[in-house]
């Protein structure tokens, strides 16, 4: 189970067992125009071998998290407050080389485009050779061996010959899967996978979702799988955060939050998303309006200006006091928790079945 | 491999081909006259005709060109100056020499020029510009850059004279330019091609200074890099062995273009040096209405420029292993 | 945002009844040249894109057209708008042959078909207003609407849920959706009968892909535009799809069609092997289902590798080479898109041995990735 703790506020004492724990985590980039401030005091813990989607539009913030955990931001216009703590050791002032030895080896990254993510001057082969070179002192036969093996595993056919061959030899499905290779390689226990499939077909899509969840079972790494498609995530994660703006308004495991999802975005969330098994006439209820700026991001709760529910509440809390997420099951709204349970069950609940 | 080179060296040759018939249209579109140019004061309407007759001036255009392409194929004996041997573009109307040996002649001197230059240039351009890329942001590229700016917009007439004055004329640290064979006496060679290759270089290695840290720039942002940095590779290792490769594409391109042009003959550098290289035959061939002269330096220019495109996108090939040469 | 749709009364009576054939193509082929060779370029080869398919799409029909990239879906959105020449076939659009017509003889219809695109960001003139932008259909064809092109562009602006204040800003001062909805407006200036939209909402966001489907969808239904909707996303397309007499759904795979029917027939019952892997690739969320509840379970099935090149594209069937049924007649005889029975009529199917027309779990699920079997065989040992 993964452990949540309060949103924004005082740092709180990371959970003991956590493996990686992210404590009220600020990141903003300096820009022409100003100051975004991509993630706005996001704190949350990770289990091994659990897997956590992080779900989320453009703009929400869910890269940039990702990118700062390994420190792959631009150290030259980003500020980063807060912690990260992996295993106990904090990263955001880790220096570059204690870094280095994570990098590839303890947490692994796969991207969303692997035709532009793999570079096209080096085979597919010594790609995946290189991080284990480093990180396992392994001579070049060993790696090239290893990379071969790891072909083998994520179901390149003729790996010895394929490895071989250059990225742009292989086609979008295979690309992908070598990709997974070259993350998997030194066996990470963290695995980060950045919409690992939103450029990919559906039917190359779902045979690399299971391929993820098989593998995952073998080599035990905990994963956090980052996609805008909450059918997705229904598929691959334990546990569920759901991100908007720049901070998370919604975290439970899979099964809590699509049984019964509480907070507004959420509900806007399933309610555009065309289905395969809902009623096809009744229209898709889009959420209004369109995701904030974040150089002038909204006051109080982030989501206010796009949400129908605020007069629930009442007066000017929605604009003036900033939701907090509670740890567990929880999510960032002011409604009250019997609230959120009748609207859901008498309101959004007989749209989506 | 080969049948790219087999089959651009064919299109060069066609390119070369209407190249050829272009200037000589061009040549008779002009509205003066080469053989009263070498007719002299003394001008008789019979010495004139005379002159017109030898030449071949008297001839239809086009078999006065056919004369041309026969003769560069295949040599020939008909010219009061003597023998011609292939590739023959015939004696010049100005000096009487025979065409070939002239460009044979200067090229030594265009060649030294532009490869010493070409050397200077790229190491000192690539050099900043990468240590500007690997510094990004702080005092070293922003010196780098303004420097580069500055000297890129000065120009050779500007920058010549200045440093022949300082370092010549008035402190005598150098000898004047001037170009002594280098089978000869290196050491002269060299010496007498410093200034001209520092001067040239200076103004070529600021564009490369600012084009190789712009390049790299923009490949450090490239998702591949990222995805390196991902695997834990080290930021230099990242930066050479990702980042640099990428960014020599449009640096050997523009690479090509200068080198193919230098080779032309750099006009300005020879004058302003007192250099006799191919720069300065181009614009006598011009001034004295000499045909054969401007024919054979307007074909080897091209050659050299077209050369140069071949060996650029054969380059590519080894750059980048997605481009394939058919 | 609600979409209160303001609009005009149709300003010429529909002389079209719902039904009738507008959109007719047969056979339609297009192969692009690979070049290559030596020493001279010449073309070595043929790019498929779409080889040989029939449709119609009716006055007002709503029609989609869903396969994965490569199949040629979008090839033939272009060539039905006449943006690409076709190798062969016919087009017929309401009876009238356009497949070769000349862009004089075109210029009558082609306000009458009107594409949208899916990049909102590339498909619009940065440089031009978006007042320039709407109106330029009207310019370019000299069409002068009562009370004046910007009355009519203020009016569409209105249509597609835009402020008409922001007639004279700039593409860029708009976001995806926003775009996307000037797109829509451009397409509806010239009141086209057909609207061929080409993946309209694959480059949105989830929130804003709704509202731009909702539009759609409204503009279709109350100005009774015929649409050709081209899209990978089956959810999406399954959703616009609809229409109370008319509601079909092709499936495309390597330059041909494979599946063509009814909605519901083609997403409940479907019988060509690739339909139902793609549907049961789709993953799915079930919300709101209660701790007891029983969810009825999607049969899975895993396909292995990608799909094949269409320069030399598998003989017979195309699918033959990762279909779990194939034999030897797939390979030698080119499955006719038919009516199989039972089907619903108007469901064609183009498979020698077609499935079972549904899509609930099987006893044993099909697991052809051979990576995949060798992993789960592992985890069950």
């Amino acid at each position: 189970m993964t452990t949540l703790t309060k949103e924004a506020g005082a740092p709180v004492p990371a959970g003991a067992d956590a493996f990686l724990s992210v404590r009220d985590l600020h990141v903003s980039f300096r820009t022409e125009d100003g100051v975004v401030r991509a993630v706005d005091g996001l704190s949350f813990d990770l289990e091994r071998g659990r897997t956590l989607g992080i779900v989320g539009e453009s703009g929400s913030g869910k890269s940039v998290t990702n990118l700062t955990i390994l420190g792959l931001h631009n150290p030259m216009f980003t500020t980063v407050e807060g912690e990260i703590l992996l295993e106990g050791q904090e990263l955001t002032t880790a220096r570059e080389s204690e870094l280095e030895k994570l990098r590839g080896n303890k947490v692994a990254m796969i991207f969303q485009d692997p035709l532009t993510a793999l570079s096209p001057y080096y085979t597919v082969g010594r790609q995946i050779a290189e991080p284990y070179m480093k990180h396992m002192r392994a001579s070049k036969k060993a790696a090239w061996e290893r990379a071969v093996e790891m072909l083998d595993k994520v179901g390149i056919p003729n790996p010895g010959q394929r490895a071989k061959d250059y990225p742009h030899q292989f086609s979008g499905g295979m690309r992908q899967r070598a990709m997974i290779a070259m993350a998997l390689v030194c066996d990470p226990d963290l695995l980060i996978a950045d919409e690992p499939t939103t450029a990919l077909d559906v039917t190359v899509q779902a045979q690399i979702l299971d391929l993820l969840k098989d593998l995952q079972q073998e080599f035990g790494s905990a994963i956090i799988f980052i996609t805008h498609d909450l059918g997705v995530i229904a598929d691959m994660a334990d546990d569920i955060m759901v991100m908007y703006a720049g901070g998370a308004v919604e975290r439970g495991t899979v099964h809590e939050v699509l049984r019964a999802p509480q907070h507004p975005y959420t509900w806007g969330l399933l309610n555009s998303m065309p289905r395969l098994d809902s009623d096809p006439h009744a229209p898709l209820a889009p959420i209004p309006g369109t995701p904030p700026s974040l150089l002038h991001p909204p006051s109080g709760c982030r989501f206010h200006p796009r949400c129908t529910f605020q007069d629930r509440v009442g007066g000017t809390r929605c604009v003036t006091e900033v939701p907090l997420l509670g740890p567990d099951r929880s999510s960032a709204c002011h409604l009250t928790a019997d609230q959120k349970r009748t609207i859901f069950e008498e309101e959004i609940r007989p749209r989506l079945r | 491999m080969l049948r790219f080179l087999v089959r651009r060296s064919l299109g060069a040759v066609v390119i070369l081909f209407l190249l050829s018939i272009v200037t000589f249209l061009l040549f008779f579109g002009m509205p003066r006259d080469p053989a009263l140019l070498m007719c002299g004061k003394t001008c008789t309407p019979a010495n004139l005709e005379n002159l017109h007759r030898v030449l071949g001036l008297d001839k239809p255009i086009p078999e006065q060109y056919w004369i041309f392409l026969t003769n560069l194929v295949s040599g020939s004996d008909g010219f009061a100056q003597g023998p011609c041997p292939a590739p023959c573009f015939g004696y010049s109307y100005h000096s009487n020499e025979q065409v070939w040996g002239t460009l044979m002649d200067r090229l030594p001197t265009t060649v030294s020029l532009t490869l010493g230059g070409a050397v200077f240039f790229l190491v000192i351009g690539l050099g900043t510009g990468l240590i500007a890329a690997w510094k990004r942001g702080t005092l070293i590229d922003k010196t780098f850059t303004g420097g580069a700016m500055v000297i890129s917009s000065m120009q050779i007439y500007f920058l010549g004279p200045l440093a022949l004055a300082i370092l010549v004329y008035q402190t005598q640290i150098f000898d004047k330019p001037a170009y002594h064979d280098f089978t000869a006496n290196p050491a002269a060679w060299f010496g007498g091609l410093i200034i001209p290759w520092v001067v040239l270089s200076t103004i070529f290695a600021s564009q490369y200074t600012r084009m190789s840290r712009s390049s790299m720039i923009e490949q450090l942002q490239e998702e591949h890099v990222r995805t390196a940095r991902a695997k834990g590779m080290s930021r230099r290792y990242v930066f050479f062995r990702y980042a640099w490769r990428g960014s020599l594409i449009p640096i050997v391109t523009i690479f090509g273009i200068d080198l193919g042009s230098l080779l032309g003959g750099a006009i300005i550098t020879e004058y302003t040096f007192g250099l006799p290289g191919l720069g300065r035959l181009a614009v006598e061939s011009v001034f004295f209405s000499d045909l054969p002269l401007l024919l054979g330096v307007m074909l080897f220019s091209a050659t050299m420029i077209l050369l140069c495109n071949i060996v650029v996108d054969a380059a590519y090939a080894f750059i980048d292993p997605r481009v394939r040469l058919a | 945002m609600t979409e209160d749709l303001v609009l005009p009364a149709p300003r010429e009576a529909a002389t079209d009844a719902p039904g009738e054939p507008l959109l007719e193509v047969a056979g339609l082929v297009k192969h692009f040249p690979v070049k290559g060779g030596f020493p001279i370029r010449r073309t070595v080869g043929q790019v498929q894109a779409v080889d040989g398919i029939d449709l119609t799409v009716h006055v007002g029909e709503s029609f989609g057209l869903v396969g994965e990239s490569g199949c040629g879906k979008s090839t033939t959105g272009r060539l039905i708008t006449k943006l690409l020449e076709p190798t062969g076939g016919r087009i017929a659009y309401r009876g009238k042959d356009i497949t070769h017509a000349t862009r004089r003889q075109l210029a009558p219809i082609r306000s009458e078909i009107q594409m949208i695109f899916q990049d909102p960001y590339s498909s619009l003139n940065p440089r031009q207003t978006v007042g320039k932008i709407i109106s330029g259909p009207m310019e370019i064809n000299r069409i002068e609407p009562e009370g004046g092109r910007e009355k009519r562009v203020r009016e569409l602006l209105e249509i597609v849920g835009l402020n008409p204040e922001h007639y004279n800003r700039f593409p860029h001062e708009f976001s995806g959706g926003q775009r996307q909805r000037i797109g829509v407006a451009r397409a509806l200036s010239l009141d086209p009968k057909l609207i061929v939209a080409d993946e309209p909402v694959s480059a949105l966001d989830v929130s804003i892909q709704a509202q731009v489907v909702n539009l759609l969808q409204k503009v279709q239904q109350e100005l009774g535009i015929a649409f050709l909707f081209i899209a990978h996303d089956l959810a999406v397309v399954r959703h616009f799809v609809v229409r109370h007499f008319s509601q079909r759904v092709a499936v495309m795979y390597l330059g041909k069609v494979i599946e063509v029917g009814d909605r519901d027939s083609i997403y409940t019952r479907p019988r060509h092997p690739y339909t139902h892997a793609l549907l049961s690739a789709v993953p799915e969320v079930n919300v709101g289902a209660e701790d007891d509840e029983e969810v009825p379970q999607r049969e899975r099935i895993r396909l292995a590798g990608d799909v094949p090149s269409p320069i030399s594209p598998p003989s017979g069937c195309r699918f033959r080479t990762r279909c779990w049924k194939a034999e030897d007649k797939c390979a030698a005889e080119e499955p006719p898109l038919i009516q199989l029975s039972g089907n619903h009529a108007g469901h064609l199917t183009a498979c020698h041995f077609p499935e079972e027309p549904t899509i609930e779990a099987r006893d044993e699920d099909i697991v052809l990735d051979p990576a995949l079997a060798a992993l789960e065989e592992d985890a069950d040992d």
